[in-house]
């Protein structure tokens, strides 16, 4: 392994996210909050002391990163930001348990949105807006931020690209990986922009526009209200629902209008999979729920709003869907499993992977059928790379291991339900957020013990960086100087 | 530059790895896919999976956008449609790789090729290959020749021999003991090139290069006793397409050329299109067959097969029995600094010279303004450059002495030449508009002449 360069990227990222912890100091200004801005200004001088260290004494001219490399790199990163992020809180004492704090911020890089916090509305604004800022940087990817910012480590970048970018395959839209990370946070900005414009114009204040478009944004989920959003207005609610469905949505499909390539931009399959699991999700969830309903354009919004808010992986709310009819819950918990599509910044299977593993499927049929067939997998009219059908199976594989390994600790810890252990993993793995029962909307992950806590960070950051990252970054083999 | 490359081999390897250093954006179109993922994963390019010839493909590319299509597919003519689409649908600039004699070999029949499909450029890596080996082969005495100026000047690079007179010798002595005019530009120690200033202090192995007109080199080259006489009879192992062409330039410049191939109906082919050589059929990797057909009273064994290895191995048995001069042609860079080990000194890479060719070209067009970039060859394998620029008006150092100018560091002026005359520059020389001026730099990139101010 690589360890100088490894270690001076993460130098270099561990300053980037003390940069980054500026915008919660203005917010501290602006709302006269001395105590908070201190305890930023000391972790901000920390997180540089130990950035400038490191990027110091790895400095190297010609890094090689190669594949074990990029793996390490980016759980390390995530790691250290996580750690970083989580000083504020446990410096300024609104947060003071450590592991607490540690996994509010996972589940705010992750974009997952599960909270230990059981009354949101005591914590500070600036700490508020740290929280749901860690949600906006993880949802590109701070590793991805780092690369547009400064000049490449090395030409084989593409190794970070692919650890952090969610999905079975990472295309480039531009030759440069540092292009590609640019056009891709413009993309991001200039959609979130649009998104807290469109709040303000609904009346949202300037602060919880902005906090909650970076919940949409990076697909996380942390609200700044006990209910979450639903105290906003329903054109408020309908912007934030409507931007999560956008915010799940393929970003080379953006790139691709951005440039006037329509035709191609709609083309995707999986797009339309994606819009069709929701229309239909809604509409199912609508029948289930229409008696308790007086208003029609109510029951519409409620649906709408919860199936967007699950198969996106933000985890908003605007009901308790924890005391929906079991079907519509049974419903809401398959979406967590499928997520969005891949390359968004949402969490889950990934609606591609689903497509194919489908695909998959009826081809081992009609092999069963006609033994001598040939087939092969085919999406959007190109056949599949053997190596990537193989690697989607391998992947839905150990994405049931390692939901079963996770549910199976829950339930040793403690004696919550099967429902609230289930719903737990699935949430955090998938970065959704709320689960039911236990750990429903209206609730949080307080009653979890420590060691449940640390097992669903974990969970988090397998689930945000697709599994493999975190799963070589454990295995000994990946340290070795040889290995 | 937006440059798409068709066809990621072992040319089209070398040229992303240039041209990726220059910072050019780079697409790569190739139809193995399995080939592509390992382009992204050493260089950062965009990949498409397909026909460098079709529509879709060439879209995906962005060809609208680019600046240069180069087509190095193995297939000639998949190569010039590609080049010529490319063309109509928006590329700039066409670079084809055409290697068959066919097509190059009849100079009409070629020039109505290119004008028709539009290309910028048609490059032959056996025919530049066979070019630069055959001007080797006029100066056995160096391990390398560069021309400048239409061959009023030249850069040579000699390895230092452990009875070299020059050994310890700093280049203030140097200048004080030979009276010819010539300047020590660039030595390669080990894997660092330096760029010698006065006190510098040669050493047994060092790879130096030189610059001097062609007749003070010989001179030198006569007092430093490393003079070879010219060769005159030559063995060549290989029937390749390079040998073909070698072996047509040296038999019209009346040597004997004897070419052992292991092909029969290969032979049989170059005994009608060389009826002036021998052609011998047997397998060069038998010693016997080497010593049989007098290996030992060569001037000169240069090995061409498609085998790297073969060609280091068989040379290394060559130089072992005292052949003056042995080639061999290596195009993976990582084998070259290996054959160096085994005491090869001079070894030819086609592939390298083909991507000197096109880096070249993509600098002159990024270059439009200021000095005409007029040569560059990547030199000391490939850690410098050397680079040859006709001053224009619009530099603004001229007629200042050069001992005034503040150069970059690891930068020199090699030579000016001012009409006929070859300038070896003093502190005290000026440039003056319209003189050739030849720049060696290490470790970076040049691209006007400006860039070697401070």
């Amino acid at each position: 392994m690589n360890t100088k360069t490894v270690f001076y990227i993460t130098g270099k990222i561990i300053i980037t996210v003390s940069v980054l912890m500026f915008l919660p100091v203005i917010t501290a200004i602006c709302y006269n909050e001395i105590h908070s801005l201190l305890s930023f200004l000391y972790v901000i001088v920390g997180g540089f002391a130990v950035g400038f260290v490191l990027t110091f004494l790895c400095r190297k001219k010609d890094g090689v990163l190669y594949a074990k490399d990029g793996f390490i790199v980016v759980t390390l990163a995530w790691i250290a930001s996580s750690v970083l992020g989580a000083m504020p809180f446990v410096v300024s004492g609104e947060i003071p348990s450590f592991t607490n704090a540690f996994f509010e911020t996972v589940s705010g890089f992750t974009t997952t949105g599960a909270s230990i916090l059981t009354n949101v509305e005591a914590m500070s604004k600036s700490m508020l807006f740290w929280r749901s800022f860690t949600h906006f940087i993880g949802g590109m990817g701070i590793i991805v931020f780092v690369m547009a910012l400064i000049p490449a480590v090395s030409g084989r970048s593409i190794h970070i690209l692919r650890a952090e970018m969610p999905g079975p395959t990472v295309d480039k839209i531009m030759p440069k990986a540092k292009d590609t990370a640019k056009i891709l946070y413009l993309i991001y900005i200039g959609l979130a922009a649009a998104e807290a414009i469109m709040l303000l114009f609904g009346g949202m204040p300037l602060f919880d526009s902005l906090v909650h478009t970076f919940g949409t944004a990076g697909t996380g989920g942390f609200g700044i209200k006990a209910n979450s959003i639903a105290g906003y207005s329903n054109f408020c609610q309908w912007v934030i629902a409507v931007f999560m469905v956008i915010f799940g949505i393929n970003f080379n499909v953006f790139y691709l209008l951005l440039i006037k390539r329509t035709v191609s931009a709609f083309k995707s399959s999986e797009l339309w999979t994606y819009l069709g699991i929701i229309a239909a999700s809604t509409g199912f969830i609508c029948l289930n729920i229409y008696s308790t309903y007086e208003k029609f354009s109510d029951l519409i919004r409620d649906s709408f709003f919860q199936v967007s808010t699950i198969i996106s992986t933000t985890g908003f709310s605007t009901v308790d869907f924890d005391k929906w009819p079991t079907f519509s819950k049974a419903l809401l918990l398959l979406l967590m499993v499928t997520g969005a599509c891949a390359g968004s910044t949402a969490g889950g299977i990934k609606i591609s992977r689903v497509v194919l593993l489908f695909k998959i499927v009826l081809n081992r049929l009609k092999l069963l059928l006609h033994p001598r067939a040939v087939c092969t997998v085919k999406v959007d009219k190109k056949t599949v790379d053997p190596d990537v059908v193989s690697g989607v199976t391998v992947y839905a594989v150990l994405y049931f291991v390692c939901i079963i390994a996770i549910f199976l600790i829950l339930c040793i810890e403690k004696s919550f339900d099967i429902e609230s252990n289930l719903s737990a993993t699935l949430a955090c793995f998938n970065n959704i957020g709320p689960g039911l029962a236990i750990v429903g909307p209206t609730a949080s992950y307080a009653g979890y013990s420590a060691l449940s806590k640390w097992v669903l960070s974990v969970a988090m950051l397998m689930g945000r960086l697709e599994i493999f990252p975190i799963l070589l970054f454990l295995s000994p083999s990946a340290w070795k100087k040889a290995g | 530059m937006n440059i798409i490359i068709s066809g990621y081999g072992k040319i089209g390897d070398i040229l992303i790895r240039n041209l990726t250093e220059e910072g050019h954006n780079i697409v790569v179109i190739d139809k193995d896919s399995y080939v592509l993922t390992q382009a992204t994963n050493l260089y950062d390019v965009m990949c498409v999976c397909g026909n460098g010839a079709d529509y879709d493909t060439l879209m995906n590319a962005n060809v609208k956008n680019a600046d240069i299509y180069i087509a190095v597919t193995g297939s000639d003519e998949l190569n010039m449609l590609g080049c010529f689409l490319a063309r109509k649908l928006g590329a700039k600039h066409t670079i084809a790789r055409i290697r068959t004699p066919e097509y190059n070999d009849n100079n009409e029949g070629f020039n109505f090729l290119k004008q028709q499909l539009d290309l910028s450029l048609v490059i032959n890596p056996e025919q530049l290959a066979a070019k630069e080996l055959f001007n080797i082969l006029k100066f056995p005495s160096a391990v390398n020749i560069e021309h400048f100026a239409r061959r009023k000047f030249e850069m040579v690079e000699i390895i230092l021999k452990s009875d070299s007179v020059l050994n310890g010798m700093s280049l203030i002595e140097l200048r004080k003991k030979f009276s010819e005019n010539f300047l020590v530009c660039v030595v390669r120690r080990g894997d660092t090139v330096y760029i010698p200033d006065g006190n510098f202090r040669l050493q047994a192995g060092d790879k130096i290069g030189l610059t001097a007109s062609p007749a003070e080199i010989q001179k030198l080259l006569k007092k430093l006793s490393i003079l070879k006489k010219k060769a005159r009879n030559i063995m060549i192992l290989g029937g390749s397409r390079t040998a073909y062409y070698l072996s047509r330039l040296l038999i019209s410049s009346g040597n004997n050329v004897k070419i052992i191939e292991k092909d029969k109906k290969r032979c049989e082919v170059l005994s009608s299109l060389l009826p002036e050589s021998t052609v011998i059929f047997g397998d060069g990797a038998n010693q016997e067959v080497l010593m049989e057909e007098g290996l030992l009273s060569m001037d000169a064994f240069i090995s061409l097969t498609d085998m790297d290895e073969e060609n280091i191995l068989i040379s290394s048995f060559a130089s072992s029995h005292n052949v003056s001069k042995v080639i061999s042609k290596v195009n993976r860079t990582a084998l070259s600094n290996l054959a160096e080990k085994f005491g090869l000194d001079c070894i030819v890479s086609p592939k390298k010279m083909i991507s000197d060719v096109i880096v070249r070209y993509a600098r002159a067009l990024q270059n439009t303004e200021g000095s005409k970039m007029e040569t560059l060859y990547k030199i000391m394998d490939g850690k410098a450059e050397a680079v040859e620029f006709v001053v224009e008006d619009s530099f603004n150092h001229v007629n200042v002495p050069l001992k005034d100018l503040s150069l970059k560091p690891d930068t020199i002026i090699g030579g000016i030449i001012r009409g006929r005359k070859a300038i070896i520059p003093s502190g005290n020389d000026v440039i003056m508009p319209n003189d050739r001026v030849i720049v060696i730099v290490a470790g970076q990139n040049m691209d006007d002449l400006s860039d070697i101010i401070k």
